[in-house]
This record gives structure tokens, C-alpha cells and sequence, in this order.
């Protein structure tokens, strides 16, 4: 096997504008995950079945369908509706909406955490219930959920290179297009994996970190 | 979805065959690799316990498809080997959801009480006889849930193969949405697949984790929903937060 350093060197500017598009989509892909989750989580806990149920088939239905084929399904069918957006939009809202179905289930952890005692405080002292959960729930809930919620950008990280599938041109897309023109396939895969390794392994040291102390 | 044509319909469920195949050889392998780095991380020795450790770390950082593409495009190039695309894919998920069974397996087998150790210590058990005749038997039910949502994650993961020419279900889709160039039926009809093998798959588990549970005389875990799997998520991606409370248990090492 030869190991070709000087294409590495080749590979590097287009590496780092595609670690760059990464982080983009890391980045704006858990704000709507973080986000939506703890809308999907609240409205779980609705006390209407019109709202709780569809909202439960839906995140039923989107954990546990392939995020490749959800992206698919955004990139090629909302322009036949007559939304056209851009590759990186589709797979940002793509890995957002994935995800938060599994950010959901973790506030939904984090809220039923909260000891009853505090909801019951928050009677006594007659907050009305909007302050409840801004106030007394919310933050003892997603406090203690950070961790977990760290571990999902974690996968979404992993799981960011199937953006190249629509065409967004990420770290895997930079190798792929570096690779079929220069024909060399060992480097460009190779760093890519290194860096994946690279970034997830000391995030997931700190989550582990920042889990012992929260845990205390 | 009249659009779809028989023909058309076949290059689809040959699509589920493949998928449902990939599925079951991977967690096969995956479940082979789970259990021996899993077991392995629970050494004695420490050079063992590294090198488990360093598996387990390396495949659970790198994300599948780049691992994928690894073994499509670096190992013929890089080692000579040619892998059939099938098996490629089958090596690469089986490896990658192995390092995520690991961490499932090595935390059922800290669960068990050390006490059930030390008597089969005291009856003279030999170290094997201890984990099959006791430590297995009792962490075996722990580690069903789990597993399932795993198994969950691995027929999501076998998608990512119809980007490496594999004839699986999406790949199938992609051919059905050039024929038909009406893309919204296909893949509302390939996601109700996936959905309908997903449940199948936990309904099986879910089975299964009865057994494992009657087995040691535990009543079997009570679920809310049609579909809820305890806790949710990836539990091996987690360390065990909130996400991961269905297993239960800490940080033991």
C-alpha cells in the first residue's frame, strides 16, 4: 500500500471547506433538532389526544425510517410541491427533523424526571402554567439532559455525510469529487475518516466529563 | 402510485429481499463482534482490554458510510482486496453496530451483582463456566432492549449501501423514481417499507425479551405505546444518560 502525503497536502484546502460545510450543518441541523424535539416532547403531554396522537405517529414514523431515504424524500419531492431549496437547507432540515425525534424522547426522559414535588410547589405558589415550565421544569429537566442531548449531536455529526447523497458538498463530497479527478482514492478517505475520528472522539470524552460533573 | 407498474413493483420487493437479507447477516456478524469486544472489555488483562477499547472507540467515532466507502474504495485500491458490494456492506455495518452491541454487552455484564461471580467462585466454577452457567444467563435479558433499538439502527444504516450500487430498497426506489419521474410515491411507499420491517423487528424483539425476562422469573417491562422501545434512542452512542435510563445503570468502570 503507498500512502501518497503529498496528495494529502492536494486535499487539504478542499478538506477544510468541506469541514467547514459539516460544522454549518452540524450546527444548525441540532438548533432545529433541540428545538422541534422539545416541541414534539411538549405536545406529547398535551392533554388532547388530537394533538398527542398524530404527533406520536409522526415521530414514530420518522425514528424508525432511514435518514437517507427522509433526505431523499425532501430533496426530491418538495420541489414537486413547489418548494425549492438549496442542498444544504434540505439536509440541515432533514438531519433537524431526524433528530429531534430522538431529542424528544430525551427531554420527554428529562421531564419525567423532575421530582413531583416541584410541580406541586409550583401549584402551591399558584405560578400560573406557562411560568411552571419556563421557570421550575424546564430548567431542572434539560439541565440534566445536556449530556444526552450532546450525545445526539454527536451522531448527527456521524451520520452528516449522507448529505452528499443530494449533493451537498461536505467533507465525504470534497473526497469523493477529489478522488474521481485526480484518481486517488487512499488519502482523501482516509483523512476524512481520520478526521472523523478526530472531532467525535475528545467531544465524547468532554460529554462524558461534563456528565460525571452534572451527575454529582 | 398507479404510476408504479408491476414491473416496476418487483424491482422494489427484490429491493426489501436484499435489505432484509443485509439486515440479518450484519446483525449476525454484529452480534458476534458485540459479544466477544463486549466480553473482551471486561479482561483481565489489560492489553486486551485496550486493544477491545481501542476498537470500540475507533469504529464508534467514524460514521458507516465513510467506513463504507473505505472498504468500497481504499481496500482494493490501497490492499489489493476486492470485496463483493454485498459483503462490503455487510463488513462495515456488522463491524460498526458490533462496536455500538459492545458497549451494551460490557454494561449487562458489569450489571450483574458481584456476588453471583463470587459463588460460582466459591462452587468451583471455572472461569468460562462462570460466564456461560452464570454471568450470561442474567445479563442476557438485560441486554434485549437495547439490542432492539440497535437492530432498529442497523436496517436504518443498510439504506446507506444504495449509495454504493447495492440493489436495496432505496436503490430501488431511485430506479422506480427515473422511470416513473415522479419521485413523492416512491419514496412515501419505500418509507412505509422500512416503517412496516422496523415494526416487525420490534414486535419480534419484543418477544424475545419476554422469553429472556421469563426466564429468569421477571415479569416482562410495561410500554406505553404501540411502538415505544424503552428509552428511545441509541443507547450505545450514549453513555447512559437520560436517554439511555432503560438500561438502567451507571458508569461502572
Amino acid at each position: 500500500m503507498t500512502f501518497d502525503w503529498s496528495a494529502v497536502g492536494d486535499f487539504l484546502p478542499a478538506f477544510f471547506r468541506g469541514v467547514l460545510v459539516t460544522l454549518q450543518a452540524l450546527a444548525l441541523g441540532s438548533l432545529i433538532a433541540f428545538a422541534l424535539g422539545l416541541v414534539w416532547a411538549l405536545a406529547q403531554r398535551s392533554a388532547r389526544k388530537a394533538v398527542r396522537w398524530p404527533v406520536t405517529v409522526l415521530t414514530e414514523f420518522v425514528r424508525n425510517t432511514p435518514l437517507l431515504v427522509q433526505l431523499f424524500f425532501l430533496y426530491y419531492v418538495m420541489p414537486e410541491w413547489g418548494v425549492t431549496l438549496s442542498a444544504l437547507a434540505t439536509g440541515v432540515i432533514g438531519l433537524g427533523l431526524h433528530y429531534s425525534t430522538y431529542t424528544a424522547e430525551v427531554y420527554r426522559a428529562g421531564i419525567d424526571g423532575v421530582p413531583a414535588g416541584q410541580w406541586e410547589a409550583a401549584t402551591a405558589l399558584s405560578l400560573p402554567r406557562g411560568r411552571t415550565w419556563t421557570a421550575v421544569i424546564l430548567p431542572q429537566a434539560i439541565r440534566r439532559v445536556v449530556p444526552a442531548l450532546g450525545n445526539y449531536v454527536i451522531s448527527m455529526l456521524k451520520d452528516s455525510p449522507m448529505l452528499f447523497a443530494i449533493g451537498v458538498l461536505e467533507m465525504l463530497g470534497e473526497a469523493r469529487q477529489f478522488s474521481s479527478q485526480t484518481f486517488q482514492t487512499v488519502e482523501p478517505y482516509t483523512v476524512v475518516g481520520v478526521a472523523f475520528l478526530v472531532i467525535a472522539y475528545p467531544a465524547s470524552l468532554l460529554l462524558r466529563a461534563l456528565e460525571r460533573r452534572l451527575a454529582r | 402510485m398507479s404510476d408504479i407498474s408491476w414491473g416496476l413493483w418487483q424491482l422494489l420487493l427484490k429491493g426489501v429481499w436484499i435489505t432484509v437479507q443485509l439486515t440479518v447477516y450484519s446483525a449476525a456478524l454484529g452480534a458476534v463482534t458485540a459479544f466477544v469486544i463486549g466480553l473482551a472489555r471486561t479482561h483481565r488483562r489489560w492489553l486486551v482490554r485496550f486493544l477491545s477499547g481501542a476498537y470500540f472507540e475507533i469504529f464508534r467515532g467514524t460514521s458507516a458510510l465513510i467506513l463504507m466507502f473505505w472498504m468500497f474504495f481504499v481496500l482494493p485500491v490501497g490492499f489489493g482486496w476486492q470485496l463483493a458490494p454485498m459483503w462490503a456492506a455487510v463488513l462495515t455495518l456488522g463491524l460498526t453496530y458490533g462496536a455500538y452491541g459492545s458497549e451494551v454487552v460490557r454494561g449487562a455484564v458489569a450489571a450483574v451483582a458481584p456476588a453471583q461471580r463470587e459463588a460460582g467462585i466459591a462452587l468451583g466454577f471455572s472461569p468460562a463456566q462462570q460466564l456461560w452457567k452464570i454471568v450470561l444467563p442474567q445479563a442476557w435479558p438485560e441486554m434485549v432492549p437495547p439490542c432492539t433499538n440497535l437492530l432498529i439502527e442497523l436496517l436504518k444504516g443498510t439504506a446507506l449501501v444504495s449509495i454504493l450500487g447495492v440493489g436495496d430498497i432505496a436503490f430501488g426506489a431511485s430506479l422506480v423514481r427515473n422511470a416513473t419521474t415522479q419521485s413523492a410515491p416512491v419514496y412515501t411507499v419505500i418509507l412505509v417499507m422500512y416503517f412496516v420491517l422496523a415494526f416487525v423487528l420490534t414486535r419480534g424483539m419484543r418477544a424475545v425479551e419476554r422469553q429472556a425476562k421469563a426466564g429468569i422469573g421477571r415479569p416482562p417491562a410495561k410500554r406505553a405505546s404501540l411502538f415505544r422501545r424503552a428509552g428511545g434512542g441509541r443507547p450505545a452512542t450514549a453513555v447512559p444518560g437520560a436517554g439511555a435510563g432503560a438500561t438502567g445503570r451507571g458508569e461502572p468502570r
